[in-house]
């Protein structure tokens, strides 16, 4: 697997919802990116503080440029919400394994946070001339965010859980409600979605999942989470995504 | 050039700079950001005589200059750890490396020794005195000089290598958990291990990591960590491995002014994976503004104050 550790310019940033800000790096290393579903991780800056590298995933990606999606969370993404175009910043390229595009009718499942990964996987998808429905979960109207790009591949349905767009519920109401069929689903989401898809559709998935990481590249053992196939898989290099089969859930 | 080559029982290092177990994996993680063959030695990730799954989740958390972890010991255990780990790491680091050794009672750190110390990669072992993030045993031997000295007496009667004995910053005097074990007949000190902190949820008040406690490392507690090799390492005979945020070269140089004969370059691995290799390649250039042709001569230099 190859890493890549390098600087990466700042082109663009567009707040896209309520904290939430989609930045463009362009760089030499956008090319170390091999699948969609992998993650970087960035030192926000040459200081000390913040200390670690923040763990960010991507939501597309070329040979020149790398698009992340963040939510303003604390200090670390405050910071880098505030950078300036042509900032360069410090950045982990090609982490962990990323999605495997398979045959057959794909529902995409993405929850707040979660949906950026699911991009370029669509667009993959698409060109493999796979049939796409997405489905998109969020807190409520204020943190929507994508749901054009998604269209781009097929239908797009939204769970609110204020009910204020779309369904009131979960992504799983609205996968029940809409008796929505797939041959496989591509998840990311926070743990307990992750958890209830897993529950309720144990087979055919790929699972995105986040965790705390001290260093992102395995060396630690600070994100690593119970497998039914292995006694523990570390989610930024086994990981970030799992399969269904092996996710124990609540694990 | 300078001369960076140091000598300790049961390890001739080209240069004093180890990676800290715990923050380097089994080494081999590390290959394909540099050859490896460059580090002085490795001290491999802490090994348990059973596998160890560890704490659960979050494990990590941060604070100013540093992090806060409780990872709790996870690994294959000795047999893989022998058998499989050290077997992907041969092809890619030719020197001996240092095997570190948890455990929760002294017969499970007397039979790890015992197995792992008969491995032709391990130039010394590493015992674990000092996490604070295991229930049982760890810190306890650690924090009581009877107990520490009595897992040293005891590991020294089986290891088929040199032992060195890792110690806890979290205790009253620190010199007489050093003595203790010098005593016991150890061969040489690392220190320090982190010291035990915790952060809190502002709305829910719960703790960040799941194991409530962690132990915190980084430059913040670099200088914590010089005051303590200074302190032990006039205090005893043997040599000392220093660590503790140490982050550059000029840090490396500082620590070994303080009293020890090597170093441990611990989480700025995580937060650079190229740290090491950063840290050996600058030593020579700030040895040479220093005016010193051999690495020996500065350790313990700070104890003619």
């Amino acid at each position: 697997m190859a890493n890549y550790q390098g600087m990466m310019e700042i082109v663009k940033i567009i707040n896209l919802a309520d904290d939430v800000y989609e930045m463009t790096l362009k760089g030499e290393g956008a090319k170390y990116i091999t699948q969609p579903g992998q993650f970087i991780n960035i030192k926000i800056n040459d200081s000390l503080q913040p200390y670690l590298r923040r763990p960010m995933s991507i939501s597309d990606y070329d040979e020149n440029t790398i698009v992340i999606v963040f939510k303003v969370v604390g200090e670390g993404t405050e910071i880098l919400k505030n950078k300036a175009i042509g900032d360069q910043l410090d950045c982990l390229i090609g982490l962990g394994n990323g999605f495997t595009v398979q045959d057959g009718k794909a529902l995409l499942i993405g929850g707040g946070l979660g949906t950026p990964p699911l991009y370029h996987l669509g667009k993959m998808l698409r060109e493999k001339g796979v049939d796409i429905t997405t489905v998109l979960g969020f807190a409520s109207q204020k943190d929507i965010f994508y749901v054009d790009k998604f269209k781009e591949f097929g239908d797009v349905y939204v769970a609110t859980m204020d009910g204020s767009v779309g369904t009131k519920g979960t992504v799983i109401d609205v996968m029940k409600e809409k008796q929505l069929t797939f041959d496989h689903y591509y998840t990311c989401g926070p743990e307990p979605m992750l958890d209830a898809l897993a529950l309720n559709y144990p087979e055919n998935g790929q699972l995105s999942f986040e965790a705390r990481m001290g260093c992102g590249f395995g060396a630690c053992m600070g994100c690593s989470c119970k497998v039914k196939t292995k006694p523990y898989k570390r989610i930024c290099v086994e990981g970030p995504i799992l399969m269904s089969e092996e996710v124990i859930v609540n694990g | 050039m300078a001369n960076l080559k140091v000598k300790l029982p049961g390890l001739e290092m080209k240069n004093p700079v180890i990676p800290a177990s715990g923050t380097f994996g089994f080494g081999y993680e590390f290959a394909r950001f540099y050859d490896i063959n460059i580090l002085g030695s490795i001290m491999l990730k802490g090994t348990t005589l059973e596998p160890r799954y560890g704490n659960p989740l979050p494990r990590i958390a941060e604070g100013p200059s540093g992090m806060l972890n409780a990872i709790g010991l996870q690994n294959p255990g000795v047999d893989a750890v022998m058998n499989e780990e050290l077997e992907k790491l041969r092809p890619l680091y030719q020197d001996k490396v240092i095997a570190n050794i948890g455990g929760s009672a002294v017969e499970d750190y007397v039979e790890t020794a015992a197995r792992i110390s008969t491995h032709d990669m391990v130039g010394a072992l590493e015992l674990n005195i000092s996490c604070p993030n295991v229930h049982s045993g760890g810190i306890q031997f650690g924090t009581n000089p009877q107990m520490a000295a009595e897992v040293t007496r005891k590991v020294k009667a089986v290891s088929k290598k040199p032992v060195y004995v890792k110690l806890s910053p979290n205790v009253t005097d620190i010199v007489e958990m050093a003595k203790a074990v010098e005593e016991a007949g150890a061969d040489g000190i690392t220190m320090i291990n982190t010291l035990v902190g915790m952060r809190f949820h502002l709305k829910t008040g719960k703790p960040i990591i799941a194991n409530g406690t962690g132990g915190y490392s980084g430059p913040a507690i670099f200088p914590v960590a010089l005051r303590m090799v200074h302190q032990v390492s006039r205090a005893v005979s043997i040599p000392v491995i220093g660590m503790g945020g140490i982050s550059c070269a000029k840090d490396v140089i500082e620590m070994m002014i303080a009293g020890a004969s090597a170093v441990a370059i611990g989480c700025q691995n995580l937060v650079d994976p190229y740290a090491c290799q950063k840290i050996i390649e600058d030593l020579d250039c700030e040895l040479e503004k220093l005016g010193i042709d051999d690495i020996n001569d500065i350790v313990g230099l700070s104890h003619r104050y």
